[in-house]
């Protein structure tokens, strides 16, 4: 309860303030400054992805806590075209949009705990968690 | 809202103070450009002391504007680089390698004289 506050994305300022939100939730947590930045980055990934492939859709920010452990989930979801070949977009340097193509295997190596669940016409579910040590 | 461009000698000073949205980050690249033209500026400094956290959009436009100066004619310096940035920028993959950089404002002008060979 309370733990869940969600950033509908339907343009850029929305990623904006996606990733104001993580930021805030990270310092509350007591993250430092570098798990901030990767954090914020993450986030920053996720919206720009949805805003960009899929129109809209939503970045929620969940503090979670397991056991003796506290950490921060993202959780982007959209309803856009999905993807097709999921190996392909997680390697480094792939973009069908004249990006980096940093952004996805950028956000697994940042956080801790990385999930994408995705497939053409059932849009794109990514879940990535970090934990506080 | 615009990132100011100062001018200093043969040289342009930017820096970014606050928090870069897509339209900003844009923005600036084509003003950069322009003012690179009006003043033949032959170097540039931008100092993102300010900038917490880099993400591979940002990351893109900088680059760009900075090999885009480099068409012009004008070399370009990045300093500043907080740690929490430089440490998740190589985790995205990003190593900026080509890229010249110095700790501070004032390392940067200096780097910038040695470049230009004076
Ligand atoms: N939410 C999404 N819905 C549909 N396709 C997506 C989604 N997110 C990513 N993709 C696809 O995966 C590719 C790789 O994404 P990734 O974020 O790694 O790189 P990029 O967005 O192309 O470039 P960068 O993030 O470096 O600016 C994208 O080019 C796009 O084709
Ligand atoms: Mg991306």
């Amino acid at each position: 309860m309370g733990n869940q506050s969600c950033v509908k994305i339907l343009n850029e300022w929305d990623i904006v303030a996606a990733r104001q939100l993580g930021r805030n939730v990270a310092k509350e947590l007591g993250f430092g400054t570098v798990d901030q930045a990767r954090i914020t980055t993450a986030i920053s990934e996720l919206a720009r992805n949805i805003y960009l492939y899929a129109g809209q859709g939503q970045i929620c920010i969940e503090k979670i806590y397991d056991g003796g452990k506290a950490g921060l989930k993202i959780i982007a979801a959209d309803n856009g075209p999905g993807i097709n070949d999921i190996r392909q977009v997680m390697e480094d340097g792939f973009s069908t949009s004249g990006g980096l193509g940093a952004g996805l295997p950028g956000v697994k190596r940042l956080m801790d705990e990385f999930d994408i669940d995705s497939s053409p016409g059932s849009g794109t579910d990514i879940i990535a968690t970090k934990w506080l040590r | 809202m615009r990132i100011p461009i100062l001018k200093l000698h043969d040289c342009l000073l930017v820096s970014i103070q606050w928090e870069l949205d897509d339209q900003t980050a844009l923005q600036f690249q084509e003003d950069l450009l322009h003012k690179i033209h009006e003043t033949s500026a032959n170097g540039v400094v931008i100092d993102i002391t300010s900038i917490d956290f880099i993400d591979s959009f940002i990351a893109k436009v900088l680059g760009d504007v900075i090999s885009m100066s480099k068409l012009m004619g004008a070399k370009v310096v990045i300093t500043g680089i907080q740690p929490a940035v430089a440490i998740t920028l190589i985790e995205l993959g990003i190593g900026l390698e080509d890229v010249l950089t110095a700790l501070d404002l004032e390392k940067g002008l200096e780097k910038l004289q040695q470049e230009l060979g004076d």
